[in-house]
């Protein structure tokens, strides 16, 4: 993998920290009149998704990391893996229990996902920002209640769990953004 | 201001990033800064900005291109400021001068930067670094509607916003304030290098805010081209102005002495070999002028994209020009 001058750098490039792939948020090239350069990087971290700041010495290089996302819809679990195709090449990749994290919770069959692949394995598994699933479960509302002000959780098929608004009931297709794990909407029908 | 950035980013790249208001703005600014200097008697000079000789200075390099002329090939430096030029002509007998135009650095763009920029510089014949530091207060009163500049020793503010004695504070003690990660190993990092980073990440952003800030008596280990203090040679007349989290201007009661200015020179190149940076040939035109005589005087170089970032209240200096790097 090629080398990156933090000349190269910009927000969304992949590049190896401490071992671990990183993609770099911002970056900010700082020269004061008479001092030395510096930049100033804002990084997460692919594996642990910590982000982090670090400071470089401008013109510093670093390694860059293989890194690519790839839009895959979910198959399956077999106990073990998690089961991702792609739909045009019919071509299969498994992702373990830790790339998967949290995104388990939002695991609907067929749905698209953008898997992360770092060296062709899976590091990453993000679910798309908005997506709508069924409730399952929430207890039953105050009738007239529309502004939702104290909310009560409702358990969605995946089994994710939720804050909704009191007049939602259970059987009714929700939108969550999946980034904060919130409420938005009924589903437009 | 973030949304017309975001209009102008559109724009093909033929066209220019200014917008024709602040275009106008811009003329009437430079206008201004004129007839300020104009007022004083202080005479407008050209300078050659391809010259023999670039600056050792160890983190500013120069742009070099070549003259090629049958079978005789000359470097020659894009002037990274009109400093050299401007004292030797003081020491040729110019009297009080000024210079607005191109300055060049061979670095990275960015939000405050641009490889090709305009700067001012002036000299002051008779003024030490407290009467010229007036006389910025009083452009920049004109030219930017503000209130009097704030003083603030270079010392005084690593106490204020560090807690930190500059003096006696360990290299540890100032490495852990920094309270920063490094990609590289800081411990191994010079003295200076690690007051910078601190002065940029902990103090610059604080100070100026409603006014400028002129941070004065720099280090004598940061002296640069101005002359240690007499009265306490741990310092130096060297000042810098900060305004709205912007490195506005840096300027000296100049150094006078042509041995001392050799021995500094010399520092630089040792520090560039340390850093890996190329050695440079100290101009001798210049050594030359300051043995001949530079007249007793102060100077300041002050960037005027900045300054018109401050003036519009604009976020980036490429909104400040027709053609920033990415159009050039």
């Amino acid at each position: 993998m090629a080398n990156f001058s933090t000349n190269e750098f910009k927000a969304g490039l992949k590049v190896m920290l401490d071992g671990e792939p990183c993609n770099i948020l911002e970056n900010e090239y700082v020269k004061p009149g008479k001092g030395q350069a510096f930049n100033r990087v804002k990084i997460r971290k692919l594996v642990s998704g910590k982000v982090l700041e670090k400071t470089f010495r401008s013109g510093e290089s670093v390694e860059g990391a293989d890194v690519m996302d790839t839009e895959l819809s979910y198959l399956y679990n077999d106990g073990e893996f998690w089961h991702f195709m792609n739909n045009e090449t019919f071509e299969q990749v498994a992702a373990d229990e830790k790339a998967l994290g949290d995104t388990v919770k939002w695991l609907v069959e067929n749905d698209l996902f953008t898997i992360t692949l770092w060296n062709g394995t899976p590091i990453v598994v993000t679910p798309q920002n908005f997506v709508e699933l069924e409730i399952t479960e929430t207890d039953p509302g105050l009738k007239g209640d529309t502004a939702g002000t104290g909310g009560k959780p409702a358990t969605l098929a995946t089994g994710a769990v939720v804050r909704v608004p009191l007049f939602i009931q259970t059987g009714e297709v929700i939108k969550v953004d999946t980034r904060s794990g919130e409420y938005v909407s009924r589903a437009s029908k | 201001m973030k949304n017309s950035r975001c209009q102008i980013a559109e724009t093909p790249v033929w066209q220019m990033q200014i917008t024709p208001t602040n275009l106008r703005l811009r003329a009437q600014l430079l206008a201004r800064i004129r007839a300020f200097f104009t007022n004083k008697n202080v005479t407008e000079v050209d300078v050659p900005v391809l010259s023999h000789n670039g600056v050792t200075d160890p983190y500013l390099d120069n742009f070099v291109t070549q003259l090629t002329l049958g079978q005789t090939s000359t470097s020659l430096y894009l002037q990274t400021s009109p400093e050299y030029a401007m004292k030797r002509m003081l020491a040729s007998g110019s009297g009080c001068i000024y210079y607005l135009g191109k300055a060049f650095r061979h670095e990275g763009a960015g939000r405050q930067h641009n490889p090709e920029f305009t700067m001012l510089e002036w000299y002051r014949i008779g003024f030490d670094d407290r009467a010229l530091m007036h006389e910025i207060d009083e452009l920049l009163m004109d030219v930017l509607s503000v209130a009097s500049a704030e003083y603030l020793s270079y010392h005084a503010a690593f106490l204020h916003y560090v807690d930190l004695d500059i003096n006696t504070a360990s290299h540890d003690e100032l490495i852990t304030a920094l309270a920063m990660d490094f990609h590289y190993d800081i411990q191994q990092a010079s003295r200076d290098h690690v007051l910078q980073l601190l002065f940029n990440i902990h103090i610059e952003p604080k100070i100026g805010k409603e006014r400028p800030c002129f941070i004065i008596d720099f280090p004598a280990s940061q002296a640069a081209l101005a002359k240690i203090s007499s009265a306490d040679p741990r310092y130096a007349h060297r000042f810098e102005v900060y305004f709205k989290g912007i490195e506005l201007a840096n300027g000296y009661w100049e150094l006078t002495d042509a041995q001392e200015q050799s021995r500094r020179f010399a520092a630089d190149n040792v520090i560039r070999e340390a850093e890996g940076a190329v050695q440079v040939v100290p101009d001798p035109r210049l050594i030359a002028a300051l043995t001949h005589g530079l007249p007793e005087c102060a100077g300041v170089a002050l960037g005027v994209d900045r300054l018109f970032m401050l003036a519009q209240n604009l976020d980036s200096i490429e909104d400040t020009l027709a053609f920033p790097l990415p159009r050039a």
